[in-house]
């Protein structure tokens, strides 16, 4: 796990580039603290560097094949490197160091880029081919660690992270606006479109090839399901529990391959216990388990944290974060997210991964992608409620099984049918709507843009993120099951462009924390989209099959506790008497009116409710955190540049 | 039903779910839900403004869209309320 950077193309003097790569290291020393390097061979360049896990005294990079016709910087792991070493050996490769990344220079010699489906890791990579003149640049499936561009000087340049890139001399931190929109509709930005105007991000799965000047980019591996009705064989469902329990027992087993100490975060909830317990059977001297806690009962899962813990008999840490907290370390975690985010979910999350490593450690397994892959998101029952209920839209019956998918929200309780119909619009949508599992979702947020100003608006025109999103879905998606489309929506979009990346890689590799996850394994990810959907919802039990599997791994008691998403308290963190001092100058009316997003007026009552402690609702919470974290983020990206952020407009 | 209570639940809607903004259009048979100006818990809050302001108990079984949806029922729901 480390951070990478470099160019390609542009005809860029040796010491200006070189120049340009250490300040690119610079800005991604917290992702690597163990050591860097640059290299500038030809038209490109290549800098790293490295937070040491796998090779530890010899896998320095960027490394070169010994005939210096590759050369690699590359973020991540290949966890399955042991296998493909000895395959490669057996081929006649001679390795002189013990590392993945020398691994992944002899696969690309021997196969080319067609090796990247051999991979079982989470990765992003540049590899500078000198016979060819050419770069690659790939990113692994799921899209767990990131790799943006940009086009500068004449050049390709690239990134772990997009401040890096805002490091160059001329660079320019504009927010996207068209980006902005997505992100207060579909919580995160269609890829490969990020916050930043004319920073782009490789999306996950993807390859990029730089030859000639000429840029080709095309998926390598794509999320897919099987055509509706085509139903497993009744009776096979008890073999796939087996056959679960085994992928997940080796997914696990590769992700504890280090050459340091790895540990596990805890929730309390099914999927981060099952990876802790199976990681347990392997650990010697005990598992470290690192787990959040809140004051706030809604939030808290402290009991169910310990009783995983006791069951483990696991080294048990764990970080209570206040809602102080939350208020005093959002500005500097979003120096590390880089987009708007419209919850304070990241934040707690950041001070966990800062636990792990005051801790002395660099590595943690999580239960991440099971709610996506094995359907346990309240939305996948919403949307089958919806459905269950729209084929009687009458019933006064029906909508109440609302109330029982979202038993903590207290405003739910006292609605009426006829509210409740309305809320969640089983009405007025057609059932072969393709976004249908994720229209409220996308509405209700949506309702969070009545704060932008009258410019933003004008500028953005009739344009509809949805219906953007909508275009970019894949050919055979019709064909799919409802429940599956709306796995692949929320496992395409929001994983890699918010839990993996705003809740994950950079959260925690702001402290220099590798996060591993046995869930997004491709194998077990292949696995689960195969299944059939009542193997993962049934009725409305969510990932059964996972909680058939976790028998015998996992208390009966986790396995059957009403699930609790994770959430952080939100705007309550900045009510009174603890609002923190920063929020008048960053929502200051100079400060809304110079970045000509939001409405100054209606921001400002907008910032008095939540002091008062009155915002309460989905979309004002929404749309505090929204504009708080965009004017941070804007503050931030701004003070990065060498210039100052100009006027928005949609390019 | 008086133009004063339907200027009254204009003004809180304005303030409370448009935060001041007096440029969207709030025509009085405007629906509040499909315009995304209520979501379930800002419903609360106009039965708690109405509780408060008008000094007419609401029932569970008063809320429902017929009743609220738009300013014209809200003032219409008051009327019979107080005439009640």
């Amino acid at each position: 796990m480390c951070g990478i950077a470099g160019y390609c193309g542009g005809n860029i003097a040796p010491e200006r580039a070189a120049d340009h790569l250490r300040r690119m290291v610079d800005a991604l020393r917290h992702r690597g603290p163990d050591g860097e390097g640059i290299l500038v061979r030809g038209d490109a360049g290549l800098a790293h560097t490295r937070l040491s896990i796998v090779g530890l005294a010899d896998g320095a990079q960027p490394m070169a094949t010994a005939d210096g016709a590759l050369a690699l910087t590359f973020n991540g792991e290949i966890f399955n490197y042991v296998e493909l070493r000895n395959d490669l050996a057996a081929r006649g490769h001679r390795f002189r160091t013990t590392s993945d990344t020398e691994v992944l220079l002899a696969a690309f010699t021997e196969k080319g880029a067609a090796c990247l489906t051999d991979f079982n890791g989470d990765f992003a990579f540049a590899l500078h081919d000198a016979r060819n003149r050419r770069l690659v640049l790939a990113r692994d499936r799921m899209g767990v660690r990131p790799l943006f561009y940009t086009q500068h000087e004449g050049a390709l340049f690239f990134a772990s992270e997009i401040g890096a890139l805002l490091a160059l001399p001329g660079m320019v931190a504009e927010i996207d606006p068209v980006a902005l929109d997505q992100i207060f509709t579909l919580w995160c930005p269609i890829p490969p479109r990020t916050a930043y105007r004319n920073i782009f991000e490789l999306p996950a799965g993807h390859l990029m090839t730089v030859e000639d000047g000429r840029r080709t980019v095309r998926p390598w591996w794509q999320l897919s399901f099987p055509d509706r009705g085509d139903a497993e064989p009744a009776g096979r469902f008890e073999s796939r529990v087996e056959e679960l329990r085994a992928l997940l027992a080796d997914a696990t087993r590769l992700r504890l391959r280090a050459d340091v100490p790895v540990g596990a975060y805890l929730s309390g909830g099914i999927d981060s216990s099952i990876i802790a317990a199976l990681a347990a059977r392997t650990v010697t001297r005990g598992l470290r388990t690192f787990s959040l806690t809140f004051r706030s009962e809604e939030h808290d899962e402290s009991a169910w944290q310990r009783q995983m813990a006791a069951t483990l008999d696991a080294q048990a840490d764990s970080v209570e974060c206040t809602t102080e907290a939350i208020a005093r370390h959002l500005p500097a975690v979003m120096g590390h997210i880089e987009r708007p985010i419209l919850r304070t979910a990241p934040v707690p999350l950041h001070l966990l991964a800062g636990r792990v490593r005051a801790r002395g450690m660099k590595v943690v397994l999580t239960g991440e992608g099971a709610d996506e892959i094995f359907a346990g998101y309240d939305l996948f029952r919403e949307a089958r409620v919806r459905r269950f209920c729209g084929r009687q839209p009458g019933s006064a019956r029906r909508p109440r099984l609302f109330q029982r998918l979202y038993p903590y929200l207290p405003g739910l309780k006292q609605q009426t049918p006829e509210y409740l119909a309305r809320f969640f619009a089983f009405g007025s949508e057609t059932l072969d709507d393709p976004l249908y599992s994720h229209r409220p979702r996308f509405r209700s947020t949506a309702a969070a843009k009545l704060f932008f100003c009258a410019g933003l608006k004008e500028a953005l025109g009739d344009y509809d993120a949805a219906e953007d999103l909508a275009a970019q879905l894949p050919a055979d998606f019709r064909r799919w099951h409802p429940l599956h489309q709306a796995q692949y929506l929320e496992t395409a979009f929001l994983l890699p462009g918010y839990i993996l990346s705003s809740q994950g890689d950079r959260v925690m590799m702001a402290n220099a924390v590798e996060g591993r996850f046995p869930f997004l394994d491709h194998r077990v990810v292949s696995f689960a989209a195969g299944l059939a959907p009542d193997a993962k919802l049934l009725g409305l039990r969510e990932k059964h099959v996972l909680k058939e599997a976790a028998r015998g791994l996992v208390p009966a008691a986790i396995i059957e506790r009403p699930k609790q998403p994770y959430r952080a308290p939100d705007s309550e963190s900045f009510a009174a008497p603890q609002t923190p001092a920063y929020l008048d100058t960053v929502l200051s009316p100079d400060r809304l009116a110079g970045s000509g997003l939001f409405n100054v007026q209606a921001v400002d009552k907008l910032k008095e409710k939540v002091i008062r402690g009155q915002v309460s609702g989905f979309r004002d919470n929404a749309a505090f955190i929204g504009i708080l974290s965009t004017q941070l983020l804007r503050g931030t990206g701004a003070a990065r540049s060498t210039e100052p952020a100009s006027s928005i407009g949609i390019s | 039903m008086s133009d004063e209570t339907k200027a009254a639940i204009r003004t809180f809607i304005v303030e409370n779910f448009l935060f001041g903004d007096n440029s969207h259009p709030l025509p009085a048979d405007l629906s509040l839900i499909d315009n995304d100006l209520v979501d379930s818990t800002g419903i609360l809050e106009l039965v708690g403004f109405l509780e408060e302001r008008f000094g007419v108990q609401v029932a569970d079984a008063d809320i429902v869209p017929a009743n609220l949806d738009t300013i014209e029922r809200i003032a219409g729901f008051i009327t019979r309320k107080q005439a009640a």
